[in-house]
Protein backbone atom coordinates (compact mmCIF):
# COMPACT_ATOMS: atom_id res chain seq x y z
CA UNK A 1 0.00 0.00 0.00
CA UNK A 2 1.63 3.36 -1.00
CA UNK A 3 0.42 6.93 -0.26
CA UNK A 4 2.24 9.92 -2.26
CA UNK A 5 1.92 13.16 -1.51
CA UNK A 6 -1.04 12.86 0.29
CA UNK A 7 -2.55 16.36 1.82
CA UNK A 8 -5.74 16.58 3.44
CA UNK A 9 -7.69 19.75 4.75
CA UNK A 10 -10.81 20.67 6.87
CA UNK A 11 -13.40 23.42 6.18
CA UNK A 12 -13.20 25.94 3.36
CA UNK A 13 -11.77 30.16 2.46
CA UNK A 14 -9.75 30.98 6.24
CA UNK A 15 -10.92 28.56 8.29
CA UNK A 16 -9.30 25.69 6.50
CA UNK A 17 -7.69 23.22 8.63
CA UNK A 18 -4.54 21.38 6.66
CA UNK A 19 -3.97 18.34 8.52
CA UNK A 20 -2.06 16.15 6.59
CA UNK A 21 0.81 17.91 3.95
CA UNK A 22 2.72 16.10 1.37
CA UNK A 23 2.84 13.00 3.07
CA UNK A 24 4.39 9.84 1.58
CA UNK A 25 5.48 6.45 2.61
CA UNK A 26 4.93 2.89 2.19
CA UNK A 27 3.06 0.20 4.33
CA UNK A 28 5.54 -3.02 3.40
CA UNK A 29 3.57 -6.30 2.18
CA UNK A 30 3.91 -9.00 5.11
CA UNK A 31 5.74 -6.40 7.25
CA UNK A 32 4.16 -4.16 10.70
CA UNK A 33 4.63 -0.69 9.86
CA UNK A 34 4.24 1.22 13.10
CA UNK A 35 3.47 5.42 12.47
CA UNK A 36 4.02 7.24 15.51
CA UNK A 37 3.83 11.00 15.70
CA UNK A 38 2.44 13.30 18.60
CA UNK A 39 -1.08 13.44 19.63
CA UNK A 40 -3.51 15.07 17.08
CA UNK A 41 -1.12 15.22 14.30
CA UNK A 42 -3.30 13.82 11.92
CA UNK A 43 -2.80 9.99 12.42
CA UNK A 44 -6.40 9.21 12.55
CA UNK A 45 -7.20 11.68 9.40
CA UNK A 46 -4.51 9.93 7.72
CA UNK A 47 -5.75 6.37 8.40
CA UNK A 48 -9.37 7.66 7.37
CA UNK A 49 -7.99 7.99 4.31
CA UNK A 50 -6.51 5.04 3.85
CA UNK A 51 -9.61 3.18 5.12
CA UNK A 52 -11.30 4.96 2.04
CA UNK A 53 -13.67 6.59 4.98
CA UNK A 54 -12.69 10.37 3.51
CA UNK A 55 -11.00 11.68 0.29
CA UNK A 56 -7.66 12.92 0.28
CA UNK A 57 -7.43 17.11 -1.17
CA UNK A 58 -4.76 15.82 -3.37
CA UNK A 59 -2.11 13.04 -3.54
CA UNK A 60 -3.04 9.14 -3.93
CA UNK A 61 -2.71 6.44 -2.34
CA UNK A 62 -2.90 2.80 -3.74
CA UNK A 63 -3.24 -0.49 -3.06
CA UNK A 64 -1.51 -3.18 -4.93
CA UNK A 65 -1.02 -0.59 -8.04
CA UNK A 66 -4.97 0.23 -7.62
CA UNK A 67 -5.82 3.44 -6.14
CA UNK A 68 -8.31 3.68 -3.11
CA UNK A 69 -11.75 5.32 -4.02
CA UNK A 70 -13.75 3.85 -0.73
CA UNK A 71 -13.67 1.25 1.93
CA UNK A 72 -13.09 -2.39 0.75
CA UNK A 73 -12.34 -6.16 1.44
CA UNK A 74 -8.92 -5.70 0.87
CA UNK A 75 -8.36 -2.96 4.23
CA UNK A 76 -10.19 -3.94 7.74
CA UNK A 77 -9.77 -0.80 10.47
CA UNK A 78 -9.74 -1.78 14.25
CA UNK A 79 -10.53 1.84 16.25
CA UNK A 80 -9.43 3.86 18.56
CA UNK A 81 -12.40 3.06 20.60
CA UNK A 82 -14.17 -0.12 20.38
CA UNK A 83 -16.84 -0.57 17.62
CA UNK A 84 -17.80 -3.60 17.90
CA UNK A 85 -21.57 -4.27 17.38
CA UNK A 86 -23.11 -3.94 20.99
CA UNK A 87 -26.30 -5.79 20.34
CA UNK A 88 -24.22 -9.24 19.42
CA UNK A 89 -22.43 -12.05 21.18
CA UNK A 90 -18.86 -11.79 20.96
CA UNK A 91 -19.23 -14.67 18.20
CA UNK A 92 -21.95 -13.28 16.08
CA UNK A 93 -19.15 -9.75 16.34
CA UNK A 94 -16.56 -11.98 14.94
CA UNK A 95 -18.60 -13.23 12.38
CA UNK A 96 -20.20 -10.61 11.28
CA UNK A 97 -17.82 -10.26 7.67
CA UNK A 98 -18.51 -13.82 6.82
CA UNK A 99 -22.06 -13.36 7.09
CA UNK A 100 -22.31 -10.15 5.28
CA UNK A 101 -21.03 -11.71 2.41
CA UNK A 102 -22.85 -15.11 2.78
CA UNK A 103 -19.98 -17.01 3.86
CA UNK A 104 -21.34 -18.48 7.00
CA UNK A 105 -19.38 -22.00 5.70
CA UNK A 106 -17.92 -24.69 8.40
CA UNK A 107 -14.38 -23.59 7.44
CA UNK A 108 -15.49 -19.96 8.44
CA UNK A 109 -17.09 -20.96 11.69
CA UNK A 110 -13.54 -23.06 12.61
CA UNK A 111 -11.22 -20.37 11.92
CA UNK A 112 -13.74 -18.26 14.69
CA UNK A 113 -13.28 -20.64 16.82
CA UNK A 114 -9.53 -20.43 16.59
CA UNK A 115 -9.39 -16.71 16.37
CA UNK A 116 -11.65 -17.31 19.74
CA UNK A 117 -8.97 -19.46 21.30
CA UNK A 118 -6.21 -17.15 19.82
CA UNK A 119 -7.67 -13.76 21.73
CA UNK A 120 -8.51 -15.97 24.95
CA UNK A 121 -12.05 -15.01 25.13
CA UNK A 122 -13.45 -18.93 24.27
CA UNK A 123 -15.65 -18.81 27.56
CA UNK A 124 -16.71 -15.29 26.47
CA UNK A 125 -18.64 -16.21 23.07
CA UNK A 126 -22.19 -15.58 23.64
CA UNK A 127 -21.16 -12.07 26.34
CA UNK A 128 -22.25 -8.65 24.95
CA UNK A 129 -19.71 -6.61 24.46
CA UNK A 130 -20.89 -4.27 27.40
CA UNK A 131 -20.34 -7.52 29.15
CA UNK A 132 -16.48 -7.44 28.38
CA UNK A 133 -13.61 -5.48 29.84
CA UNK A 134 -11.70 -3.25 27.93
CA UNK A 135 -9.41 -5.37 26.77
CA UNK A 136 -11.22 -8.26 25.94
CA UNK A 137 -13.18 -5.84 23.92
CA UNK A 138 -10.40 -5.11 22.03
CA UNK A 139 -9.33 -8.45 20.83
CA UNK A 140 -12.68 -9.16 19.96
CA UNK A 141 -12.61 -6.37 17.09
CA UNK A 142 -8.51 -7.87 16.23
CA UNK A 143 -10.21 -11.26 15.96
CA UNK A 144 -13.23 -9.95 14.30
CA UNK A 145 -11.17 -8.00 12.15
CA UNK A 146 -8.81 -10.56 11.43
CA UNK A 147 -11.44 -13.26 10.28
CA UNK A 148 -11.55 -11.69 7.20
CA UNK A 149 -8.54 -12.11 6.05
CA UNK A 150 -7.99 -8.20 4.69
CA UNK A 151 -4.17 -7.89 2.74
CA UNK A 152 -3.61 -4.94 5.11
CA UNK A 153 -4.84 -4.62 8.61
CA UNK A 154 -5.49 -0.57 9.71
CA UNK A 155 -4.82 -0.38 13.44
CA UNK A 156 -5.55 3.50 14.93
CA UNK A 157 -4.13 3.29 18.63
CA UNK A 158 -6.20 0.16 19.72
CA UNK A 159 -4.20 -0.45 23.04
CA UNK A 160 -4.28 3.14 24.25
CA UNK A 161 -6.86 4.07 27.45
CA UNK A 162 -6.02 0.39 28.69
CA UNK A 163 -4.50 0.27 32.20
CA UNK A 164 -0.40 -0.39 31.62
CA UNK A 165 -0.90 -4.32 32.92
CA UNK A 166 -4.02 -4.89 30.26
CA UNK A 167 -1.99 -3.01 27.66
CA UNK A 168 0.95 -5.56 28.34
CA UNK A 169 -1.18 -8.40 27.90
CA UNK A 170 -2.89 -6.63 24.65
CA UNK A 171 0.65 -6.31 22.80
CA UNK A 172 2.02 -9.96 23.70
CA UNK A 173 -1.32 -11.28 22.08
CA UNK A 174 -1.29 -9.22 19.26
CA UNK A 175 2.36 -9.82 18.39
CA UNK A 176 1.31 -13.80 18.67
CA UNK A 177 -1.15 -13.16 16.47
CA UNK A 178 0.83 -10.87 14.10
CA UNK A 179 3.54 -13.45 13.92
CA UNK A 180 1.42 -16.04 13.12
CA UNK A 181 -0.44 -15.16 10.48
CA UNK A 182 1.61 -12.52 9.29
CA UNK A 183 -0.67 -10.00 7.64
CA UNK A 184 0.80 -6.62 6.29
CA UNK A 185 -0.34 -4.46 9.16
CA UNK A 186 -0.48 -0.73 9.52
CA UNK A 187 -0.33 -0.06 13.82
CA UNK A 188 -0.93 3.83 14.80
CA UNK A 189 0.28 4.36 18.20
CA UNK A 190 2.07 7.09 20.73
CA UNK A 191 3.54 4.63 22.51
CA UNK A 192 7.41 4.27 21.82
CA UNK A 193 7.80 0.95 24.01
CA UNK A 194 4.54 -0.01 21.81
CA UNK A 195 6.30 0.50 18.39
CA UNK A 196 9.38 -0.77 18.87
CA UNK A 197 8.17 -4.20 20.48
CA UNK A 198 6.19 -4.77 17.25
CA UNK A 199 7.47 -2.91 14.47
CA UNK A 200 9.68 -4.11 11.21
CA UNK A 201 9.38 -0.40 10.82
CA UNK A 202 8.49 2.96 12.55
CA UNK A 203 7.34 6.11 10.56
CA UNK A 204 8.18 9.02 13.02
CA UNK A 205 5.49 11.40 11.85
CA UNK A 206 6.06 15.69 12.25
CA UNK A 207 3.25 17.65 14.13
CA UNK A 208 0.50 18.81 12.52
CA UNK A 209 0.14 19.41 9.17
CA UNK A 210 1.49 15.81 9.48
CA UNK A 211 3.87 14.30 7.19
CA UNK A 212 6.37 11.45 7.66
CA UNK A 213 9.97 12.78 9.14
CA UNK A 214 11.61 10.02 9.38
CA UNK A 215 11.59 6.27 8.97
CA UNK A 216 13.46 3.44 11.44
CA UNK A 217 13.92 -0.03 10.67
CA UNK A 218 13.45 -2.46 13.39
CA UNK A 219 15.26 -5.28 13.02
CA UNK A 220 15.06 -6.93 15.92
CA UNK A 221 14.70 -11.37 15.44
CA UNK A 222 11.01 -12.37 16.14
CA UNK A 223 9.26 -14.27 18.60
CA UNK A 224 10.27 -11.24 20.52
CA UNK A 225 10.02 -10.25 24.11
CA UNK A 226 8.81 -7.58 25.84
CA UNK A 227 11.50 -7.99 28.54
CA UNK A 228 14.60 -8.13 26.30
CA UNK A 229 13.30 -5.46 24.47
CA UNK A 230 14.14 -3.19 27.44
CA UNK A 231 17.90 -4.35 28.09
CA UNK A 232 18.35 -4.39 24.12
CA UNK A 233 20.90 -1.98 23.23
CA UNK A 234 20.15 -1.81 19.49
CA UNK A 235 16.29 -1.00 20.73
CA UNK A 236 17.45 1.34 23.46
CA UNK A 237 19.61 2.87 20.69
CA UNK A 238 16.00 3.53 18.45
CA UNK A 239 14.28 4.49 21.36
CA UNK A 240 16.86 7.29 21.95
CA UNK A 241 16.64 8.34 18.12
CA UNK A 242 12.63 8.11 18.42
CA UNK A 243 12.55 10.36 21.52
CA UNK A 244 14.50 12.56 20.26
CA UNK A 245 12.78 13.45 16.85
CA UNK A 246 9.42 12.94 18.74
CA UNK A 247 10.68 15.57 21.17
CA UNK A 248 11.21 18.16 19.52
CA UNK A 249 7.61 17.39 16.97
CA UNK A 250 5.99 17.87 20.24
CA UNK A 251 7.47 20.82 21.37
CA UNK A 252 6.25 22.10 18.44
CA UNK A 253 3.02 21.84 19.26
CA UNK A 254 3.62 23.59 22.41
CA UNK A 255 4.96 26.76 20.58
CA UNK A 256 2.15 26.66 18.43
CA UNK A 257 3.50 29.21 16.08
CA UNK A 258 3.68 31.79 18.79
CA UNK A 259 7.46 33.10 18.62
CA UNK A 260 7.53 34.43 22.10
CA UNK A 261 6.18 30.67 23.01
CA UNK A 262 9.30 28.97 20.88
CA UNK A 263 11.72 31.42 22.78
CA UNK A 264 10.40 30.18 26.71
CA UNK A 265 11.10 26.38 25.57
CA UNK A 266 13.92 27.20 23.69
CA UNK A 267 15.37 28.98 26.89
CA UNK A 268 13.60 26.71 29.34
CA UNK A 269 14.73 23.52 27.93
CA UNK A 270 18.94 24.93 27.73
CA UNK A 271 18.29 25.46 31.23
CA UNK A 272 17.25 22.27 31.90
CA UNK A 273 19.56 20.48 29.69
CA UNK A 274 22.84 22.36 31.78
CA UNK A 275 21.03 21.18 34.63
CA UNK B 1 -26.67 -15.67 35.35
CA UNK B 2 -26.37 -16.53 38.87
CA UNK B 3 -24.54 -13.75 39.45
CA UNK B 4 -27.72 -11.84 37.51
CA UNK B 5 -29.92 -13.45 39.70
CA UNK B 6 -28.16 -12.80 43.07
CA UNK B 7 -27.78 -9.12 41.97
CA UNK B 8 -31.38 -9.12 41.04
CA UNK B 9 -32.87 -10.38 44.14
CA UNK B 10 -29.97 -8.47 46.31
CA UNK B 11 -31.69 -5.57 45.19
CA UNK B 12 -34.98 -6.43 46.21
CA UNK B 13 -34.21 -7.36 49.31
CA UNK B 14 -32.23 -4.36 49.70
CA UNK B 15 -35.30 -2.50 48.32
CA UNK B 16 -37.88 -4.40 50.25
CA UNK B 17 -36.15 -3.90 53.55
CA UNK B 18 -34.22 -0.43 52.92
CA UNK B 19 -35.23 3.07 53.82
CA UNK B 20 -36.81 4.37 50.43
CA UNK B 21 -39.42 1.17 50.76
CA UNK B 22 -40.64 1.89 54.10
CA UNK B 23 -40.74 5.69 53.35
CA UNK B 24 -42.52 4.54 50.33
CA UNK B 25 -44.91 2.62 53.08
CA UNK B 26 -45.20 5.38 55.39
CA UNK B 27 -46.13 7.99 52.93
CA UNK B 28 -49.04 5.96 50.86
CA UNK B 29 -50.58 5.14 54.54
CA UNK B 30 -50.67 8.42 55.54
CA UNK B 31 -51.51 9.37 52.12
CA UNK B 32 -54.82 7.20 52.66
CA UNK B 33 -55.58 8.06 56.27
CA UNK B 34 -55.52 12.00 55.85
CA UNK B 35 -57.69 10.85 52.74
CA UNK B 36 -60.22 9.15 54.77
CA UNK B 37 -60.33 11.78 57.70
CA UNK B 38 -60.73 14.02 54.63
CA UNK B 39 -63.75 12.47 53.41
CA UNK B 40 -65.12 11.89 56.73
CA UNK B 41 -64.40 14.94 58.15
CA UNK B 42 -67.68 16.09 58.69
CA UNK B 43 -68.82 12.99 60.39
CA UNK B 44 -65.95 12.34 62.97
CA UNK B 45 -65.07 16.25 63.50
CA UNK B 46 -68.01 17.99 63.12
CA UNK B 47 -66.91 20.12 60.29
CA UNK B 48 -65.76 20.06 56.22
CA UNK B 49 -62.48 19.82 55.07
CA UNK B 50 -62.07 21.96 51.78
CA UNK B 51 -62.07 19.94 48.88
CA UNK B 52 -61.09 16.45 50.28
CA UNK B 53 -64.65 16.00 51.67
CA UNK B 54 -65.83 16.00 48.53
CA UNK B 55 -63.90 13.09 47.52
CA UNK B 56 -65.31 9.42 48.81
CA UNK B 57 -63.38 7.77 51.20
CA UNK B 58 -60.69 4.95 50.22
CA UNK B 59 -62.97 2.70 52.31
CA UNK B 60 -66.07 3.80 50.39
CA UNK B 61 -64.21 3.73 47.07
CA UNK B 62 -63.13 -0.03 47.99
CA UNK B 63 -66.36 -1.24 48.54
CA UNK B 64 -67.13 0.11 45.14
CA UNK B 65 -64.37 -1.76 43.49
CA UNK B 66 -65.34 -4.90 45.08
CA UNK B 67 -68.74 -4.66 43.68
CA UNK B 68 -67.90 -3.81 40.55
CA UNK B 69 -65.36 -6.78 39.77
CA UNK B 70 -67.87 -9.06 40.41
CA UNK B 71 -70.08 -6.70 37.83
CA UNK B 72 -69.35 -8.31 33.56
CA UNK B 73 -70.24 -4.83 32.50
CA UNK B 74 -67.71 -3.34 34.36
CA UNK B 75 -65.06 -5.81 32.27
CA UNK B 76 -67.13 -5.55 29.43
CA UNK B 77 -65.63 -1.80 29.47
CA UNK B 78 -62.05 -2.85 30.58
CA UNK B 79 -61.96 -4.85 28.07
CA UNK B 80 -63.13 -2.79 25.39
CA UNK B 81 -61.06 0.69 26.42
CA UNK B 82 -57.62 -2.24 26.38
CA UNK B 83 -58.95 -3.06 23.37
CA UNK B 84 -59.29 0.31 21.53
CA UNK B 85 -55.68 1.14 22.97
CA UNK B 86 -54.36 -2.02 21.30
CA UNK B 87 -55.75 -1.36 18.21
CA UNK B 88 -54.34 2.58 18.00
CA UNK B 89 -51.21 1.27 19.52
CA UNK B 90 -50.90 -1.42 17.39
CA UNK B 91 -51.42 0.53 14.09
CA UNK B 92 -49.09 3.51 15.52
CA UNK B 93 -46.40 0.74 16.09
CA UNK B 94 -47.27 -0.71 12.84
CA UNK B 95 -47.22 2.64 10.77
CA UNK B 96 -44.73 4.13 12.76
CA UNK B 97 -41.81 2.40 12.92
CA UNK B 98 -41.55 1.80 9.16
CA UNK B 99 -42.33 5.45 8.44
CA UNK B 100 -39.67 6.74 11.56
CA UNK B 101 -37.17 4.04 9.66
CA UNK B 102 -37.91 5.82 6.25
CA UNK B 103 -37.47 9.13 7.39
CA UNK B 104 -34.21 8.24 9.33
CA UNK B 105 -32.61 6.32 6.30
CA UNK B 106 -33.79 8.64 3.11
CA UNK B 107 -32.83 11.70 3.21
CA UNK B 108 -35.26 12.97 0.26
CA UNK B 109 -37.82 11.36 1.85
CA UNK B 110 -37.17 13.26 5.40
CA UNK B 111 -37.12 16.17 3.77
CA UNK B 112 -40.71 15.57 1.91
CA UNK B 113 -42.44 14.42 4.78
CA UNK B 114 -40.97 15.71 8.17
CA UNK B 115 -42.65 19.35 7.24
CA UNK B 116 -46.15 17.70 7.13
CA UNK B 117 -45.05 15.54 10.13
CA UNK B 118 -43.90 18.77 12.66
CA UNK B 119 -46.71 20.32 11.76
CA UNK B 120 -49.20 17.92 12.95
CA UNK B 121 -47.47 16.73 15.93
CA UNK B 122 -47.94 19.70 17.69
CA UNK B 123 -51.87 18.69 17.57
CA UNK B 124 -53.11 17.32 20.88
CA UNK B 125 -54.66 14.61 19.56
CA UNK B 126 -58.00 14.76 21.31
CA UNK B 127 -58.19 18.34 19.17
CA UNK B 128 -58.74 15.85 16.44
CA UNK B 129 -62.22 14.29 18.38
CA UNK B 130 -64.83 15.77 16.55
CA UNK B 131 -62.88 15.80 13.02
CA UNK B 132 -62.03 12.05 13.07
CA UNK B 133 -66.05 11.69 14.28
CA UNK B 134 -66.90 13.43 11.16
CA UNK B 135 -64.68 11.29 8.84
CA UNK B 136 -64.64 8.12 9.97
CA UNK B 137 -67.93 5.89 9.45
CA UNK B 138 -68.17 4.67 12.81
CA UNK B 139 -67.45 5.72 16.54
CA UNK B 140 -65.70 2.92 17.33
CA UNK B 141 -62.95 3.95 14.43
CA UNK B 142 -63.34 7.24 15.26
CA UNK B 143 -61.96 6.17 18.93
CA UNK B 144 -59.46 4.24 17.97
CA UNK B 145 -57.84 6.71 15.06
CA UNK B 146 -57.75 8.97 17.92
CA UNK B 147 -55.89 6.68 20.30
CA UNK B 148 -53.68 5.77 17.04
CA UNK B 149 -52.40 9.11 16.93
CA UNK B 150 -51.30 9.45 20.65
CA UNK B 151 -48.72 6.97 20.50
CA UNK B 152 -48.01 7.46 16.69
CA UNK B 153 -45.93 10.75 17.01
CA UNK B 154 -44.02 9.51 20.20
CA UNK B 155 -43.09 6.42 18.21
CA UNK B 156 -41.94 8.13 14.99
CA UNK B 157 -40.07 10.84 17.19
CA UNK B 158 -37.98 8.14 18.90
CA UNK B 159 -37.56 5.67 15.73
CA UNK B 160 -36.09 9.12 14.06
CA UNK B 161 -33.93 9.74 17.27
CA UNK B 162 -32.86 6.10 17.72
CA UNK B 163 -31.60 5.45 14.40
CA UNK B 164 -29.88 8.78 13.61
CA UNK B 165 -27.84 8.13 17.15
CA UNK B 166 -26.28 5.07 16.20
CA UNK B 167 -22.52 5.21 15.68
CA UNK B 168 -21.47 6.21 12.48
CA UNK B 169 -18.34 3.34 13.18
CA UNK B 170 -20.78 1.31 13.45
CA UNK B 171 -21.77 1.69 9.54
CA UNK B 172 -18.45 2.27 8.62
CA UNK B 173 -17.16 -1.13 10.30
CA UNK B 174 -19.89 -2.92 8.77
CA UNK B 175 -19.34 -1.36 5.42
CA UNK B 176 -15.64 -2.11 5.59
CA UNK B 177 -16.28 -5.21 6.08
CA UNK B 178 -18.59 -6.16 3.20
CA UNK B 179 -21.84 -5.39 4.25
CA UNK B 180 -24.81 -4.51 1.57
CA UNK B 181 -26.82 -1.85 2.71
CA UNK B 182 -30.22 -4.22 3.10
CA UNK B 183 -27.55 -6.04 5.42
CA UNK B 184 -26.25 -2.86 6.90
CA UNK B 185 -30.51 -2.09 7.57
CA UNK B 186 -31.26 -5.24 8.75
CA UNK B 187 -28.04 -6.07 11.19
CA UNK B 188 -27.21 -2.27 12.29
CA UNK B 189 -30.29 -0.03 12.13
CA UNK B 190 -32.75 -2.31 12.92
CA UNK B 191 -31.55 -3.22 16.13
CA UNK B 192 -29.39 0.01 16.77
CA UNK B 193 -33.03 1.72 16.80
CA UNK B 194 -34.84 -1.44 18.92
CA UNK B 195 -33.88 0.46 22.43
CA UNK B 196 -35.90 3.40 21.00
CA UNK B 197 -38.50 1.68 20.02
CA UNK B 198 -39.25 0.69 22.84
CA UNK B 199 -38.53 3.57 24.70
CA UNK B 200 -41.42 4.93 22.12
CA UNK B 201 -43.35 2.16 23.11
CA UNK B 202 -43.61 2.21 26.76
CA UNK B 203 -44.36 6.59 26.54
CA UNK B 204 -46.75 5.81 23.74
CA UNK B 205 -49.03 3.24 25.49
CA UNK B 206 -49.18 5.73 28.24
CA UNK B 207 -50.45 8.15 26.37
CA UNK B 208 -53.02 6.04 24.20
CA UNK B 209 -54.73 5.31 27.76
CA UNK B 210 -54.71 9.27 28.41
CA UNK B 211 -55.89 9.43 24.58
CA UNK B 212 -58.84 6.26 24.65
CA UNK B 213 -60.33 7.75 28.42
CA UNK B 214 -61.02 11.53 27.02
CA UNK B 215 -61.86 10.04 23.85
CA UNK B 216 -64.76 7.87 24.78
CA UNK B 217 -65.80 10.82 27.37
CA UNK B 218 -66.26 13.16 24.60
CA UNK B 219 -67.39 10.99 21.74
CA UNK B 220 -70.11 8.94 24.26
CA UNK B 221 -68.62 5.59 24.89
CA UNK B 222 -68.49 4.57 20.84
CA UNK B 223 -70.53 2.03 19.50
CA UNK B 224 -71.79 0.08 22.59
CA UNK B 225 -72.46 3.91 24.04
CA UNK B 226 -74.61 5.17 21.66
CA UNK B 227 -76.64 1.71 21.78
CA UNK B 228 -77.57 3.20 25.22
CA UNK B 229 -75.70 0.77 27.11
CA UNK B 230 -74.74 2.54 30.26
CA UNK B 231 -71.70 0.36 31.22
CA UNK B 232 -70.59 -1.30 27.62
CA UNK B 233 -68.62 2.28 26.39
CA UNK B 234 -65.60 1.66 27.85
CA UNK B 235 -63.99 3.15 31.29
CA UNK B 236 -63.42 6.55 30.06
CA UNK B 237 -67.53 6.19 29.24
CA UNK B 238 -67.96 4.21 32.66
CA UNK B 239 -66.66 7.23 34.46
CA UNK B 240 -68.91 9.80 32.84
CA UNK B 241 -71.58 8.12 33.41
CA UNK B 242 -70.94 7.17 36.62
CA UNK B 243 -70.63 10.84 36.88
CA UNK B 244 -74.29 11.71 35.41
CA UNK B 245 -75.49 9.14 37.46
CA UNK B 246 -73.70 10.30 40.65
CA UNK B 247 -72.21 7.64 41.83
CA UNK B 248 -68.94 9.63 43.16
CA UNK B 249 -67.19 6.48 44.77
CA UNK B 250 -67.97 4.62 40.61
CA UNK B 251 -66.08 7.26 39.10
CA UNK B 252 -62.70 7.29 41.76
CA UNK B 253 -62.76 3.36 41.14
CA UNK B 254 -62.91 4.07 37.16
CA UNK B 255 -60.10 6.37 37.55
CA UNK B 256 -57.77 3.85 39.85
CA UNK B 257 -58.34 0.95 36.97
CA UNK B 258 -57.06 3.00 34.46
CA UNK B 259 -53.98 3.55 36.36
CA UNK B 260 -53.73 0.02 37.13
CA UNK B 261 -54.36 -0.54 33.41
CA UNK B 262 -52.13 1.69 31.91
CA UNK B 263 -49.30 0.25 34.54
CA UNK B 264 -50.02 -2.89 33.51
CA UNK B 265 -49.40 -1.90 29.97
CA UNK B 266 -46.13 -0.08 30.64
CA UNK B 267 -44.96 -2.62 32.59
CA UNK B 268 -45.94 -5.43 29.92
CA UNK B 269 -44.03 -3.39 27.10
CA UNK B 270 -41.06 -2.83 29.14
CA UNK B 271 -40.77 -6.53 30.19
CA UNK B 272 -40.99 -7.19 26.23
CA UNK B 273 -38.68 -4.49 25.38
CA UNK B 274 -35.82 -6.18 27.74
CA UNK B 275 -36.37 -9.48 26.41
CA UNK B 276 -35.92 -8.11 23.03
CA UNK B 277 -32.84 -5.76 23.94
CA UNK B 278 -30.94 -8.41 26.06
CA UNK B 279 -27.72 -6.54 25.70
CA UNK B 280 -29.18 -3.79 27.78
CA UNK B 281 -29.53 -5.68 30.93
CA UNK B 282 -27.74 -8.81 31.08
CA UNK B 283 -24.69 -7.22 33.25
N1 LIG C 1 -13.55 16.19 10.35
C1 LIG C 1 -12.70 17.12 10.79
N2 LIG C 1 -12.96 18.43 10.62
C2 LIG C 1 -12.09 19.37 11.06
N3 LIG C 1 -10.96 19.10 11.69
C3 LIG C 1 -10.63 17.83 11.88
C4 LIG C 1 -11.48 16.77 11.45
N4 LIG C 1 -10.89 15.60 11.78
C5 LIG C 1 -9.74 15.92 12.39
N5 LIG C 1 -9.58 17.25 12.45
C6 LIG C 1 -8.44 17.93 13.04
O1 LIG C 1 -7.28 17.29 12.64
C7 LIG C 1 -6.34 17.25 13.69
C8 LIG C 1 -5.75 15.88 13.80
O2 LIG C 1 -6.72 14.97 14.25
P1 LIG C 1 -6.44 13.42 14.31
O3 LIG C 1 -6.22 12.91 12.93
O4 LIG C 1 -7.56 12.79 15.06
O5 LIG C 1 -5.09 13.34 15.15
P2 LIG C 1 -4.40 12.09 15.87
O6 LIG C 1 -5.12 10.85 15.51
O7 LIG C 1 -2.99 12.12 15.37
O8 LIG C 1 -4.43 12.37 17.34
C9 LIG C 1 -7.05 17.72 14.93
O9 LIG C 1 -6.54 18.99 15.27
C10 LIG C 1 -8.47 17.85 14.54
O10 LIG C 1 -9.02 19.00 15.10
MG1 LIG D 1 -6.10 9.52 16.71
Amino acid sequence: MVATNVSKSYGAGEFTKQVVQNCSFTIESGKLTVMIGPSGCGKSTLIRLLAGFERASSGTITIGGKPVTGPGLDRMVVFQESALFPWMSTYDNIMFGPRARGEDTPEMRSFAELLLQKVGLDGFRRKYPSQLSGGMQRRAELARSMINKPDVMILDEPFRGLDAMTKRLMQEYYANLYEEFRRTTFFVTTDIDEAIYLADRILIMTNIPTQVRTVIDVDLPRPRHIEDITENDAANAIKMKALGLLHEEAMKSFAGGSKAAADFIDAYSRRMVKG
Amino acid sequence: MVAAARAISGKLTGFVAGDDFWRGVVAIAAFLIFWEAGSRSHAWFGFSFPWVSQVPAPTAVLQAMFRLVQEPSFWNSTFLSTLRVFEGFFAAMLIGIPLGLAMAVSRTFFGISFPVFEVLRPIPPLAWVPASIIFWPTQELSIAFVTFLGAFFTIVINVIGGARAIDVRYFQAARSMGSSTWDIFRRIILPGTLPSIVVGATVGVGITWAVVVAAEMISGGGSAGSMGGAAGGGLGFFIWNSYVGGSYTQIVAGMISIGIAGYASSAALRKIGNLMTPWLSEN
